[in-house]
């Protein structure tokens, strides 16, 4: 196997168009290492994006955020600002792992994994968030909801990598959370999960709302009549109501060891409901 | 039964926190775990599992594997050599499959190689002709007539007809007359209970290193409760003398009960041998789920009468256990445990034993007791529930004392339950109010306890320090607890004595540390060796002085004239007369072989408060009190620990662990990710009252205290939790998707 640490973006496309075999991008490794590790995959190259110095980096663009692809939760989580525009994201992200795989894990590592149970992409997904891929054919911005397509499968061609997420400009009274259920209270994989971000009016209002579920589909999944449900709302027990039905509908889970389908619909409607209240109050505190 | 041991004293060591001597080595790291053995020219051994749950072993070709360069040996089951019927023999075609794979995850080949991929590359390239047979995991589909036969030739005479070939032993207990017993009851009820398969979660995977010599004499170097256990095994599998068999167990990450037997050490020595090499083998985290022993999965019918006042009746249950593809006796436990805390004029428990294609269980804290206690708590529960009674008040009317006749045969001599349960409750917390969701459970428990073989040497050193040497892994501080006896005992600091833990080679015979047995039976030879090295250090100040022997006394750590008359001599210390030995007759030890009677049942009440969100199913532990006898806490720190330790097990018992098989009858769960024990997070403060009912059995009246808390948490959550929803729950784990199904109706 062949190990290569690049210092620039360039030299990790090069790379990945020239490589002899299977290559795999490592930036924190958590999930890479582990299946190496387990027999689960053996790839000939690994290229490691930790080198270059602007993936490592939160910046300020057009006053949204961007992510380099290399930052991890830990850094992202010592960031006053970000967190303070993006709480549920913060909270999605820090769940990730121990206080050890924190220091390591990153959002472009957990989006590239495609578990629909990954903490941090139903909040990227809540958040509009946006993916720069670079690749053999220079460089697109897509969509967070579109990089996955499966379990362990996403959009991404061969010889392309996420380099950073944008995170858009946050209007007045915005706020995000993020909810999933797990047995235990920690170190667990989301049985059910879901993001909200929304935005109020001077009056309380919702005048803008995104609703995106983990762990009920194959992939995370935007649900938009959730969307339909808030707007308009001051977030009332019906238009609450109306969200959880709208999630449960949209849920099309599986029976595993983690969780039945008729539990799994349940929960979600609960959590995105939980979800929505807390965004709302955070919401309303940064007027 | 060895009941006149005990004798009041005041103790001046026994009783106090000391430091425990493992604390620093297992902080910096220098502590030696079975993985952490090298030695040199050390090869990799790794093994083959079966994917499939039950199937025909038509072929190995272990030929490709053999050629790679760097591989040095290859082992089947063919290379073991043929026994007799027994449990060696059942260890032997468990770490490795001879016809059959019974299991998934059973070891159909191993290999060892100059490196560890290289030993993986090697597996891949034995090519295994597997003719996949139907299996049965479940009890009720083992027990039925037509069902897969796991293996033959294992059922007992007494065995009622009208079962498969799987069930093979039946255990029935009790005394009295059920139907006029019944026929006095206010309310009769029946239920049905299943418990999964639960693992005792050790964090330190099983590892062997195996070292043969060209002269037939060989080394092991393993993690294990039991290291005699473990040479007697391998021995007799190895066809070889046991006094050829040198084993050290190395310091031990969690056994409770899983570590007492053998998974890898056969094939470590077998690979050894046929290599002429040491070979080192260390299982995965997912070889030790899908193929250590996990405990038994249960189905459990409880019928039980009582009256509208509180007063049980009658009362039998029938037991169902499995516990993999091979014979095992843990249901025998359980139906002798199942009413052990109550005091009943009729009573009986029928036990079946069922094999099923899974793991070989092995012990898990209280083998049996847990699954039966729970079905038999809960059921009281219930009735409780019926009349509108205090469950500690109808415990305490129905509780066994002393002089009762125990549903399993035996009249208990004095036992702690009826003192245990009324510190519950008079306990706060079982007065304290409960927030919204929220409900408390009440729960006993017992377990036996046991002796057994025993051997201690006590060396006095030229110094006057003490040396204990003994021979059973310390899995819950025996080590400090055998110190502090041989001090007290001795008159000496706790600081001037070592235990210390040693092999095959170095002291006789000593059972493996199971039954809660270390403390009582290690610490009553400890103390018999003391006054044996006592009795040596007054014949050498005998000599000193030129007196009789039988005109000197031990007090307080010094040998004195015994009176006026014997002469007038300064006390002589034992540093004193340890200094002098070399020229008083040699070195003294004391010493010390039993096997152990007399250990003292245990007894223990929980108290849980939980709260449980109505939305999710989710239960949280909100307070958590453990009430136990332990005879008298030597060491009182380690002895909350255990009921601690017992407690979290427990509860993970209760609230979500569980071996999960899919339609093929493998295992999905092999990691700890989705077998799901407690995090530190998931637990309350658990608080811990200790009880101190002497047993009668021991100098100092210590009573195990290892296992019984593990037994009340099931029946103590699943109450809480039927109450704290309304409705009651018959199946563990209570997991959060069962919890919901429940309120809502399902």
């Amino acid at each position: 196997m062949q190990y290569l640490a690049p210092t620039s973006v360039d030299e990790v496309v090069a790379a990945l168009a020239q490589a002899d075999g299977r290559a795999r991008v490592l930036a924190g490794g958590t999930d890479l290492l582990v299946q190496m590790k387990s027999d689960m995959i053996a790839p000939d190259i690994l290229v490691d994006i930790k080198r270059i110095p602007e993936l490592r980096e939160i910046t300020r663009e057009g006053g949204g955020w961007r992510i380099g692809a290399a930052v991890s939760g830990a850094e992202f989580n010592e960031h006053a600002d970000i967190c303070a525009d993006w709480p549920g994201l913060a909270e999605a992200f820090d769940l990730i792992g121990s206080t050890q795989v924190q220091g390591r894990c990153t959002l472009a590592g957990n989006l590239c994994n495609a578990s629909p149970a990954a903490d941090s992409v139903p909040a990227m997904v809540a958040a509009d968030a946006v993916a720069r891929v670079a690749g053999p054919n220079g460089t697109r911005d897509v969509p967070v909801v579109d990089i996955p397509v499966g379990p362990g499968k996403t959009s991404l061609a061969a010889g392309e990598f996420i380099t950073s997420i944008f995170l858009p400009a946050r209007a007045p009274r915005s706020a995000d959370a993020y909810l999933r259920f797990i047995p235990r209270t920690e170190m667990d994989i989301a049985v059910a999960s879901a993001g909200v971000s929304l935005t109020l009016d001077d009056d309380g209002s919702c005048v803008a709302a995104r609703v995106a579920l983990g762990a009920v589909a194959p992939t995370v999944l935007l649900v938009e009549k959730a969307t339909a449900a808030l707007i308009g709302t001051r977030l009332e027990g019906a238009a609450l109501a109306a969200l959880a039905q709208a999630c449960e509908s949209a849920a099309t889970p599986i029976d595993d060891k983690r969780g039945t389908v008729e539990f799994r619909k349940q929960v979600v409607g609960v959590l995105a409901r939980r979800a929505a209240r807390v965004a709302q109050n955070r919401a309303e505190e940064r007027a | 039964m060895a009941l006149d041991e005990y004798e009041k004293r005041d103790f001046k060591v026994v009783g106090k926190r000391m430091p425990r001597p493992d604390a620093i080595d297992k902080v910096t790291g220098r502590a030696l775990y079975g993985a952490d053995m090298h030695v040199p020219g050390m090869l990799v051994g790794k093994i083959l599992r079966s994917p499939h749950a039950h199937a025909r072993i038509k072929a190995i070709d272990t030929s490709a594997a053999e050629a790679l360069e760097g591989v040095r040996a290859v082992v089947t089951g063919a290379d073991f050599p043929d026994i007799a019927p027994g449990e060696a023999r059942n260890v032997r075609d468990n770490t490795m499959a001879r016809d059959k794979a019974l299991y998934d995850g059973h070891a159909v080949a191993a290999v060892a190689a100059t490196s560890a991929a290289i030993a993986r590359k090697a597996l891949k390239l034995i090519r295994v002709e597997y003719e996949i047979l139907p299996h049965v995991t479940e009890i009720s589909d083992a027990m039925k007539p037509d069902a897969p036969v796991v293996q033959e030739g294992f059922v007992q005479e007494n065995v009622p007809e009208g079962f498969s070939e799987n069930v093979i032993s039946y255990h029935q207990y009790g005394h009295g007359d059920l139907d006029a017993g019944f026929a006095q009851a206010d309310k009769v009820i029946t239920r049905r209970f299943r418990t999964a398969a639960t693992h005792q979660g050790y964090i330190e995977p099983h590892a062997a290193l195996a070292s043969f010599g060209a002269d037939g004499t060989a080394d092991l170097w393993v993690c294990t409760q039991g290291h005699y256990f473990v040479r007697q095994l391998c021995a007799e599998i190895l066809q070889m003398d046991q006094a050829q068999l040198r084993v050290t167990a190395s310091e031990i990450g969690g056994g409770f009960g899983g570590k007492t037997t053998c998974f890898i050490e056969p094939v470590a020595l077998m690979l050894s041998k046929k290599a002429g090499a040491p070979v080192k083998l260390v299982m995965t985290r997912q070889e030790v789920f899908r193929a250590s022993g996990p405990t038994v999965s249960s189905e459990i019918e409880v019928r039980m009468g009582m009256t509208k006042d509180g007063r049980i009746t009658a009362a039998e249950a029938e037991l169902h256990y499995q516990g993999g593809a091979f014979p095992n006796i843990t249901v025998q436990f359980g139906a002798m445990a199942a009413f052990a805390c109550y005091d009943l004029q009729a009573v009986q428990t029928r036990g079946y034993n069922v094999l099923t294609n899974r793991p070989k269980q092995a012990a898990y804290r209280a083998p049996g007791a847990p699954m039966a206690i729970y079905a038999v708590e809960s059921v009281v529960d219930e009735l409780c529930q019926e009349f509108d009674l205090d469950p500690l008040e109808v415990r305490l009317k129905n509780a066994a004392r002393k002089g009762t006749r125990a549903s399993y045969g035996p009249t208990y001599p004095d036992i702690g339950l009826v003192a245990t349960l009324e510190a519950a409750q008079a306990h706060p917390h079982y007065s304290a109010p409960l927030g919204p969701n929220q409900a408390r459970g009440v729960a006993c428990g017992f377990w036996f306890n046991f002796g057994g073989d025993t051997s201690v040497s006590l060396s006095v050193d030229f110094d006057g320090s003490i040396t204990v040497t003994e021979g059973n892994p310390d899995i819950g501080g025996s080590r400090v607890s055998i110190a502090m006896m041989a001090a007290e005992e001795l008159g000496v600091p706790y600081e001037s004595v070592r235990a210390v833990v040693t092999d095959t080679g170095s002291l006789g015979h000593n059972e493996v540390t199971d039954g809660s047995r270390v403390t009582f039976a290690v610490g009553l030879a400890t103390i018999k060796a003391a006054r044996a090295a006592k009795r040596e250090m007054c014949r050498r100040a005998a000599k000193i002085w030129g007196i009789d022997e039988d005109a000197v006394v031990w007090e307080d750590g010094c040998a004195k004239p015994a009176g006026p008359n014997a002469g007038k001599f300064e006390p002589l210390s034992i540093k004193e007369i340890a200094a002098k030995s070399s020229r008083t007759g040699g070195p003294i030890s004391g010493h010390h072989e039993v096997n152990a009677e007399g250990a003292g049942v245990s007894f223990g009440v929980h108290i849980a408060d939980v709260e449980v969100d109505p939305e999710t199913g989710h239960t949280k532990v909100v307070r958590y009190t453990v009430f136990q006898d332990a005879g008298k806490a030597v060491h009182p720190a380690y002895v909350e620990g255990q009921m601690q330790g017992g407690a979290a097990q427990g509860i993970g018992w209760a609230l979500n662990e569980e071996y999960i098989y899919d339609e093929q009858g493998r295992l999905v769960n092999p990691g700890f990710l989705d077998y799901r024990i407690p995090v530190a997070s998931d637990l309350p403060y658990i608080d811990a009252v200790i009880l101190e009912i002497p047993n009668p059995g021991h100098p100092y009246g210590v009573r195990g205290v290892g296992e019984t808390g593990i037994v009340p948490p099931l029946a103590t959550l699943s109450n809480a939790v039927s109450r704290a929803i309304g409705r009651r729950m018959y199946e563990l784990p209570m997991s959060p998707p069962r919890i919901l199904k429940a309120i809502k109706g399902g």
